[in-house]
């Protein structure tokens, strides 16, 4: 491994040139905070305005669905498994066949997750199988209480997409 | 007037100066706490755009129901005495704090000597033949609040913080006071407003008598700064390595007299730095008709603002000196600098008399 020098600067070559130089170092801090005075600041006014986030920003959980409004969800646990702060909690059942709620045979019944113990690590989102969980762009998540916190299905759920007229003959 | 109530003539014009320097004391009391109170906004603000940040603006349009806001909080906030305190000078020194701070303006001129409809009219409270001399002297009381703080909170951050204040400022105002004695030589007056009306006379202000008028005022604002525990030299608050310095012990509406007095010395200090060499409200002639000299206010508060924005503006760019480099610019580098400037001041102003400078006009 090769080694670098660490070199200080030279000092200065007499009193008065050192001088100058901290006076000429005093200005130029001094010149940096004047320009910042006339700079736009960098505040986003909160409540007014609002952050563009980033689209892979992890914010609150979201279960996606199809487009024709099936659930992507089987129940598989897979995230609740992967959750390294057991903030997820999954109950599967058997689709009802005639009025099925996901594509495949199982469904979430219940869809649990503790947005407290939640830290936002995304490893739910890599463990799913079947791209049903989302972490979103929404990250105004303070209540009062802790049940509030625990957020359920009909939080969690996207919404079902709006039937176009040429979906009319679909079923459902 | 005369006789009226069994009084004569003299009586009454003692009365009434009596009752119109009361005036005007009250008047001066209250502006100087409004303009601490929306100094702190200011300060905010400015120092917030420095840091590319707005600063408060929810109080009111542009937060200017900030002070009031904060001032509420305060008041009302819980006052608490240490049970190892000493209750009485733990009392004492904020007032030991700021009641000096606000009666130095007394001896400040803010305009000339006027007549206002042929009755005469001063833009200060008392005009004192040691003005400086009382300023210096009230200010050096101030330090009491300071250290007696420190002491009587029984709390080692609180000791140190007042240990540091003391040092410091002594150590300051030697600096700062030989850096206003060469405006007194040049001036030949200790009296504010003799000297202001010296600068006017003379059509320069002493800041830009070369070369020794420039030093002294370089070397007063420096020890003005730490004189006032300001940014840089804030080490008797140090809030990284002491608390909060002297006033950790301290909360409530006497942690706010201590506030008030440090921003109410900054408006004193940038005071006498404008009287003493900047010429007060020059370039308004003492002799000029009525309406003119009342821009003297004017022009005297134009640039105790520009000072107080430079207090700011040092505050927003440089970091806190260590202690031992403190006493050593004080000491090594002001001190020596202020000393061989007053003396060759002395030296000009015996070869020449006074008016007659070769560097000025």
């Amino acid at each position: 491994m090769a080694f670098v020098e660490l070199q200080s600067p030279p000092p200065p070559s007499n009193a008065l040139a050192g001088a100058v130089a901290d006076v000429t170092a005093l200005a130029k801090g001094l010149g940096v905070t004047l320009g910042y005075l006339f700079s736009k600041p960098v505040t986003i006014q909160y409540p007014e305005e609002r952050p563009r986030l980033p689209a892979r920003h992890r914010g609150r959980h979201e279960l996606e669905r199809h487009a024709n409004g099936l659930e992507k969800c089987v129940g598989c646990e897979l995230c609740a498994l992967a959750c390294p702060s057991k903030a997820i909690f999954v109950e599967g059942a058997e689709n009802p066949p005639d009025a099925p709620v996901s594509i495949g045979e199982r469904y979430a019944k219940t869809y649990l997750v503790n947005m407290i113990r939640c830290i936002f690590c995304g490893y739910c989102v890599e463990a799913c199988p079947t791209e049903a969980l989302q972490l979103k762009r929404v990250f105004e998540l303070a209540d009062y209480t802790r049940e509030s916190m625990i957020y359920g299905k009909e939080t969690l759920l996207a919404p079902a997409p709006k039937r176009e007229a040429a979906d009319s003959w679909l079923p459902g | 007037m005369n006789g009226i109530f069994g009084l004569d003539g003299r009586t009454w014009d003692i009365i009434l100066a009596i009752i119109t320097a009361s005036i005007k004391a009250f008047v001066i009391v209250n502006g100087l706490l409004l303009a601490f109170a929306y100094m702190t906004l200011s300060e905010r603000k400015v120092l917030g755009r420095m840091q590319a940040r707005y600063g408060p603006n929810r109080a009111g349009p542009w937060g200017i129901l900030q002070p009031i806001a904060d001032g509420i909080k305060l008041a009302f906030k819980e006052d608490v005495t240490p049970r190892q305190a000493n209750r009485w000078i733990h009392l004492l020194a904020p007032c030991l704090a700021l009641v000096p701070a606000l009666i130095i303006f007394a001896v400040i001129p803010l305009g000339p000597e006027m007549e206002v409809f042929g009755v005469p009219w001063t833009w200060h409270v008392a005009r004192v033949n040691v003005a400086y001399l009382y300023a210096a002297a009230i200010a050096s009381v101030g330090v009491y609040g300071i250290v007696l703080a420190g002491w009587a909170s029984n709390s080692k951050y609180a000791l140190l913080g007042g240990l540091r204040a003391s040092a410091q400022v002594i150590s300051y105002e030697l600096a700062q006071g030989l850096a206003a004695m060469t405006a007194i030589v040049m001036a030949g007056s200790l009296d504010l407003y003799e000297i202001v009306n010296q600068q006017v006379a003379s059509g320069l202000p002493y800041a830009l008598y070369l070369p020794f008028g420039l030093v002294a005022f370089v070397v007063y604002v420096i020890a003005g700064v730490a004189e006032a525990n300001r940014a840089p030299f804030d080490l008797a608050e140090a809030e990284g390595e002491l608390g909060a310095g002297f006033h950790t012990e301290y909360s409530g509406f006497k942690w706010s007299m201590f506030f008030m007095a440090e921003y109410v010395n900054m408006i004193n200090i940038s005071a006498l730095a404008s009287v003493l060499f900047l010429g007060g409200w020059w370039p308004i002639p003492t002799d000029a008709p009525g309406v003119v000299q009342a821009l003297g206010p004017v022009v005297f508060l134009v640039k105790i603002a520009l000072f107080m924005f430079m207090f700011i503006w040092l505050r927003a760019t440089l970091p806190r000196l260590r202690f031992d480099r403190l006493m050593s610019l004080g000491w090594k580098v002001l001190l020596p600098v202020a000393l061989v400037n007053l003396i060759g001041t002395a030296t000009v102003v015996a070869l020449w008399p006074l008016g007659t400078w070769p560097f000025a006009n």
